[in-house]
């Protein structure tokens, strides 16, 4: 007998991110899923983000690594509350284990939770975590040929930090290129150029931010 | 990438299926695959002969179809099947494209075979 089932694989994720979705939204607080490929600067973008917004609101983070609190304890120097989730081997973080991350995060008291994925280019994207925004850091040193090489990961973000700009100037890196293959795919997508070093175009990515959250009423 | 996940959720949704219509053995498992869903059929394929042993699927095959990835222009509407992973337009060689097709991963049908005291009843 044949059973015609016609189900997406990704279903059971689908359906908790929907649940983590709500209850964020529930509790007015503004999800935001960074991807980069390892060491672009996803820690980094965290803590200059938290310097620059948290008088303005409550931040929370959730740090994605297969293993070590190595980036956790960089988020409490901060003061900020944290939640580290280590996957093993896994290679992306999953709706699911947001779900339980979030049980460990006080989201009353958080306007805006800033979710750090495994440093990964192909697979993040494919898992919705019940995120609001979806944000790509890419760096100089990486190369402009990234947009073109995993092109699946810029279609569903919202915004691309280039970060690390304060090195243009010692590599090869065609930003008018890099934007050009970005944009070709997607569109409607921002652009920052940041340094986390220097401080560099971190106010304009904040202001977008800022603009992105909702905060509590 | 994460085949192993993957191949965990095919087997979930094949066995829940086959619980629902009360069947006592999977014989085949049918997935579509698209080319741009990140997801390799041979690493699938492995881990679900590994996956399958002591379940009522012990002797399923898999059996894949493969969407190829199409992108359609922005500027003249063509529709386009990269060859490689670089999009783009083949007939006017804009890079400005949607992809339309390509990202499926989903399980579309399973054969399986009924308990014979259910077959008998319902026939
Ligand atoms: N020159 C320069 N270095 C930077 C910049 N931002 C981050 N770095 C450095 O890049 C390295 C990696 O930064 P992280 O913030 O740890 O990157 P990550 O993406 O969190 O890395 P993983 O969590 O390991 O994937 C560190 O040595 C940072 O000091 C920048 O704007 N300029
Ligand atoms: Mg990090
Ligand atoms: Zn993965
Ligand atoms: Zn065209």
């Amino acid at each position: 007998m044949k059973i015609e089932v016609v189900k997406n694989i990704l279903d059971a994720n689908a359906v908790i991110a929907q649940k983590n979705k709500s209850l964020f939204d529930q509790h007015h607080v503004t999800v935001i899923n960074i991807m980069s490929s390892p060491g672009a600067g996803k820690t980094s973008a965290i803590l200059e983000t938290a310097r620059r917004l948290k008088d303005k609101m409550k931040i929370g983070v959730i740090e994605g690594d297969l293993a070590s609190q190595v980036d956790a304890e960089k988020v409490k120097k901060e003061h900020l509350p944290v939640v580290q989730i280590n996957t093993g081997s896994g290679c992306h973080l999953d709706a699911n284990m947001i779900s339980h991350a979030m049980q460990n995060l006080p989201l009353k008291d958080i306007d805006l939770l800033l979710i750090e994925n495994i440093g990964n280019l192909v697979c993040p994207s494919a898992y919705i975590l019940g995120e609001h925004k979806r944000v790509i850091i890419s760096s100089v040193p990486e190369g402009d040929d990234k947009p073109l090489k995993y092109p699946i990961i810029f279609v569903d973000a919202d915004a691309v930090i280039i970060n690390k700009v304060d090195l243009k100037a010692y590599l090869k890196f065609d930003m008018d290129a890099f934007k050009k293959a970005v944009k070709n795919i997607n569109p409607k997508i921002s652009f920052f150029e940041v340094s986390c070093t220097t401080g560099a175009g971190l106010d304009e990515w904040c202001s977008w931010l800022t603009a992105a959250s909702k905060r509590k009423s | 990438m994460h085949e192993l996940s993957i191949t965990q959720d095919i087997l979930n949704i094949a066995l829940q299926e086959a619980k629902n219509a009360h069947a006592c053995k999977i014989n085949k498992i049918s997935i579509v695959v698209g080319q741009a869903s990140g997801i390799v059929p041979d690493s699938v394929q492995f881990c679900f002969d590994e996956m399958k042993k002591g379940s009522i699927a012990n002797e399923a095959s898999l059996d894949f179809t493969i969407v190829p990835t199409q992108v359609k222009c922005r500027r003249c509407q063509h529709v386009s099947s990269p060859k490689d992973i670089i999009w783009m337009c083949d007939k006017c060689g804009s890079g400005e494209v949607d992809i339309i097709a390509g990202r499926e991963l989903y399980l579309n049908s399973i054969e399986a075979e009924q308990e014979e005291a259910y077959e008998n009843r319902s026939s």
